[in-house]
């Protein structure tokens, strides 16, 4: 990289993701093995296929394909018609067969986008991240060194294969990422979306989602041909277990390779770990030569053909993604752009919202009331009923109102619902709740519903 | 154009690398003469007219192979996952040590 | 006639006949073993108890008048590349000495389901690689017609347990010809089915777009009985396809009058031995005789076979061989032999980065247009037929300080595997006391045809 002492020596970060999520499925990847469960005993959920035993044949799991696509179709990707699985081949330990069945040059997913949130009143960026890829492959087992168990101890290694063959749906987007912020919101979209198609839970402390940033940082320039140019070098950074590391990792790395482009120096490729106890990325020593995965067609499994209304059925698989809700919410219920976002983060939470808000009709309680309350107060929505946070909310209102105006409310309802009355002398002393709702719906809840509840008892009784 | 089908020891000794082998320096003498000796033979595909023919990868003629996400496969005990390793630790696999990281403090 | 000389079809009426019992059946079987293994050596592993155990359970089941399986109580012999549950299975290599596999191979499955009694493992070239078994990095075996040549590979063992009568079936596995010419070699009848007839699941690969399973037996008849039990369907082979599986022994008998048969001029060149291309033309004269109908073909690829196939091997090898790092079985690649070797590191090469479309790709390009060939050629005729090894079996060390020179012993075989037929070898004669081998090839699943010409050509040799 030719450094020009003159030049204003300002570099942008040039960002692509490669996510790796786990479908939810019941078994592996290429056998009808379980997939194993967190925290299961070491080497106790492996078959001859997923270990890697002489003779053993993989045979692909159907809903990890399906799931594929449909992850890809609701990134707006194009799904091909013709599909096949691949050998990698390389050598590493947690590899048993000594190379993986992934996807190389017919994905089953190709060209999709994502819009990250619009920035109205939150932190959003608005942009547009193309997605290069989406296909399938299998996990490898899990290293464990021995400096892990002791620190001085350098000499071996040990490898649990419970996780080989569980199926991995991996997502590669093009370096259109520009900050580790960006960088942030895209992985939480990806994994809102994904939760919302119900394919993976998506959990990143345990495995079931993983993410490896490219890092590189290009000079800013104000030459228009320059701006598209790729920087020569890419250092891919491992090992961020978690969401709260994904800026702080992605930040030390652009502040490193920045460091070192001022001084003149030269970012080498290659693969780097982040150390979350001490905030930074760590060269890992592997082989200075560039890989030769030798990718050929896998002999074993025949290939995959879709046709279009087998991908048509998969997509309407597909109900309301968030982007299209959050536009729904914001018509429907006349919400804010930045209160829809909160209320969509989770289709559960959009669902209780949803249900309070039909719940809410009876009483009077409008949407905007019930998004508040749900936004501001805090309130653990998720061990409440929908019915439970409409009867606070009426119960809660301590809206003054003028006896006349009560009063008057009161004999209104009670003209209008003969029929329920005489039910409620009859012995049907239930449908004083609804009597009650009908005088809030009536003052536009106002009125203490205990002081209502009385009048109305009065009332009845001495018509008597 | 006829492409050299020849194969120099330093392309050998790459091979043997990158498939995780060893040899001694008179294996590599004789294999580098032998294996060039296949690929002259082999190398004679090239005269071969093969414009607009799709290679072939399966032979069946066989598509959409898969099997519905049902756990039918009967598990291995830990024992006969381990059984036949020449090197376990607490019932995980133990081999020489993967040198993986290192501070460039 | 001892009872190990006995036919399955044979020793199946004895049994049924209660004229012998499937122990003494066993124990004839094993003592002929133990006669001739110090010459022979066809045995890696014999599983002298774990057969005789066999053996009285089929005992019992006759003497319960239980319906007895057409291979129930058989001695069968397994080559080595094939995983049986308990028994050590070493693919003929030191890299898998002492590994013990922890389940069957599905033919195996299928074996044990009828009762079959499974004598021991055979010896093979290691990992299957080889055509004189020489490669095997236990022992040598010996061809029984003479003691100083080579059995043929890389079934050797198989072929040679079942010349020698010391079973009454063998399994091998064939991928280049591995079944058909160490039949052809010893003497004997070798079958390889369809690609995707047989499951793999449990064969320890070798190239796994051509691998197949086959019986290796004494006649015709017993190769089809053993073929119905192997074949089928399998859920744990992604390759085999759902084709129902006949009995077929029933159109064994239909003849082959009419039967139009091809005889490549391709293989009658250069090459093929002045006895052995006399032996052939014979047996095809034979069939004339019979009343089939003998077709001149051509197969213009022929030519550029030996080329596809050694470069699509060794590439699948490569990848199949890597799985062997010794961490959980085996030991460390050290231990693979010269031929291994070469076929590992020629096939990365063809693999790798820069090479792949000159070779691996052009490969599988070619190998489309051999495919064609027999396309149309089977739109002509309905088998095609020819010698099945270019000379009789060789003396040990001949060939084996040149690979090619090992490689072209297979040039007839070969593109049976590239393309997925079936084919099967069956004895037509000897040179100075040497047999050899007639190849009869059919189309897909053509299995019953190729069988009821093989079945016509045996008779009149009787």
């Amino acid at each position: 990289m030719r450094m020009n002492k003159q030049q204003n020596k300002k570099y942008e970060p040039v960002i692509g993701l490669e996510v790796h999520v786990q479908p939810a499925t019941r078994t592996k990847m290429f056998c009808a093995h379980p997939v194993p469960e967190f925290g299961a005993q070491p080497n106790t959920c492996v078959c001859p296929v997923c270990l890697g035993l002489p003779g053993a044949l993989p045979v692909p799991n159907k809903q990890a394909i399906e799931w594929t696509v449909l992850i890809g179709l609701a990134l707006g990707c194009k799904i091909a018609n013709f599909s096949k699985f691949d050998r990698k081949n390389y050598f590493y330990p947690d590899l048993p067969k000594g190379y993986q069945i992934s996807q190389y040059d017919l994905p089953f997913c190709q060209d999709g986008k994502v819009r990250l949130d619009p920035p109205d009143g939150r932190a959003g960026s608005g942009k547009l991240v193309r997605i290069r890829r989406v296909h399938l492959e299998e996990d490898t087992g899990k290293l464990m060194h021995s400096y892990q168990l002791s620190p001085a101890n350098h000499s071996f290694s040990l490898i649990d294969f419970n996780r080989s063959g569980v199926p991995l749906v991996e997502i590669v987007t093009e370096p259109d990422i520009s900050s580790a912020s960006e960088a942030k919101e895209y992985v939480t979209k990806l994994a809102q979306i994904i939760r919302y198609l119900g394919v993976s839970y998506a959990d990143m402390e345990k495995g079931q989602m993983r993410l490896e940033p490219n890092v590189s940082l290009r000079k800013v320039t104000s030459d228009k041909k320059q701006v598209t140019n790729l920087p020569d070098y890419k250092v891919e950074v491992k090992n961020i277990n978690s969401f709260r590391f994904v800026e702080r990792a992605i930040n030390y790395e652009i502040q490193r390779q920045q460091e070192l482009l001022e001084k003149g120096e030269k970012i080498a490729q290659e693969t780097r770990g982040f150390d979350e106890k001490r905030g930074i990325t760590v060269s890992q020593r592997v082989k200075e030569e560039a890989q030769d995965y030798r990718y050929f067609p896998e002999p074993d499994i025949p290939p995959i053909r879709f046709s279009d209304s087998q991908t048509s059925d998969i997509r309407h698989q597909i109900s309301e993604l968030p982007d299209a809700k959050r536009g729904r919410f914001v018509k429907q219920y006349g919400l804010t752009a930045p209160q829809a976002t909160n209320l969509i983060q989770t289709q559960q939470l959009a669902d209780f919202f949803e249900e309070a808000v039909k719940d809410g009709k009876k009483f009077g309680q409008e949407a905007k009331t019930i998004a508040n309350v749900i936004i501001n107060k805090k309130i653990n929505w998720q061990n409440l009923l929908p019915a439970q946070l409409v009867q606070a909310l009426v119960h809660g209102q301590r809206e003054e109102i003028e006896p006349g105006v009560l009063e008057k409310a009161i004999d209104v309802v009670i003209a209008r619902n003969k029929e329920t009355i005489e039910s409620f002398k009859k012995g049907k002393t239930g449908v004083l709740e609804f009597l009650v709702g009908q005088v809030l719906k009536e003052t536009k809840s106002r009125g203490n519903p205990t002081e209502i509840r009385e009048k109305l008892l009065e009332k009845l009784l001495i018509k008597e | 154009m006829t492409k050299s089908n020849t194969i120099t020891k330093a392309t050998v000794a790459h091979v043997v690398k990158l498939a995780n082998l060893k040899l001694t320096p008179q294996e590599l003498e004789l294999f580098t003469r032998q294996l060039s000796q296949i690929l002259e033979y082999v190398g004679q595909l090239e005269q071969v007219d093969t414009k607009n023919i799709q290679p072939i990868a399966q032979i069946t003629g066989l598509e959409n192979v898969e099997r519905s996400d049902e756990p039918t496969t009967q598990p291995l005990t830990q024992e006969e996952v381990l059984f036949n390793a020449s090197s376990t630790h607490n019932n995980l696999f133990k081999v020489k040590a993967i040198l993986k990281e290192s501070s460039d403090m | 006639m001892r009872l190990n000389e006995l036919t399955i079809k044979d020793a199946h009426e004895g049994l049924k006949k209660k004229q012998f019992s499937a122990v003494e059946l066993t124990k004839a079987v094993l003592s002929e073993i133990k006669k001739k293994e110090k010459t022979i050596r066809a045995y890696i592993t014999v599983t002298e108890q774990e057969a005789l155990d066999g053996a009285r359970k089929v005992d019992q089941l006759i003497t319960d008048n239980q319906p007895l399986g057409p291979l129930s109580g058989i001695p069968v012999a397994v080559k080595d590349v094939i995983s049986t549950q308990g028994v050590e299975t070493s693919a003929g290599s030191k890299i898998l000495e002492g590994y013990i596999p922890p389940y069957d191979a599905t033919v195996v499955q299928k074996l044990r389901e009828q009762n079959v009694v499974i004598i021991g493992k055979t010896n093979c070239d290691e990992f299957a690689m080889g055509s004189s078994t020489e490669n095997s990095a236990y022992q040598k075996t010996k061809n029984p017609h003479d003691t100083t040549r080579v059995p043929g590979g890389s079934s050797g063992g198989s072929a040679a347990a079942v010349a020698a009568h010391e079973c009454l079936l063998s399994l091998g596995s064939d991928t280049g010809g591995s079944i058909r010419q160490p039949a052809a070699l010893c003497g004997v009848v070798g079958l390889k089915p369809t690609y995707g007839r047989v499951s793999r699941y449990g064969l320890i690969a070798m190239a796994s777009s051509l691998d197949t399973i086959g019986p290796i037996a004494k006649t015709v008849e017993d190769a089809a009985l053993a073929l119905t039990l192997i074949a089928g369907h399998d859920p744990l082979d992604a390759t085999t396809r759902n084709v129902p599986v006949p009995d077929y022994t029933k159109k064994l008998r239909d003849g082959i009058v009419g039967v139009r048969v091809g005889v490549p001029r391709e293989y009658f060149g250069q090459g093929l031995n002045t006895d052995v291309r006399k032996m052939v033309e014979r047996a095809i004269k034979q069939l004339e005789e019979q009343g089939a109908k003998v077709v001149e073909i051509s197969l213009p690829y022929q030519e550029y076979a030996l080329a596809v196939y050694y470069i699509i091997v060794p590439s699948e090898i490569s990848a199949n061989m890597a799985r062997f790092d010794g961490v959980r079985y085996g030991k460390d690649r050290a231990h693979f032999g010269d031929e291994v070797k070469r076929r590992i590191m020629l096939g990365t090469y063809t693999l790798s980065s820069g090479y792949y479309d000159q070779y691996y790709n052009k490969a599988a390009k070619v190998r489309a247009l051999i495919k064609r060939d027999f396309d149309e050629a089977f739109r002509k005729v309905d088998v095609i037929i020819g010698p099945t090894s270019p000379s009789v079996a060789w003396k040990f060390g001949e060939k084996t300080d040149n690979p090619l020179e090992m490689y072209l012993s297979d040039i007839y075989t070969i593109t049976a595997n590239l393309v997925g037929i079936p084919g099967i070898s069956i004895p037509c004669g000897q040179v100075q006391g040497l047999p050899v081998g007639l190849q009869i090839m059919g189309p897909h699943f053509g299995e019953e045809k190729v069988l009821q010409i093989a079945y016509a050509y045996e008779q009149t040799t009787k």
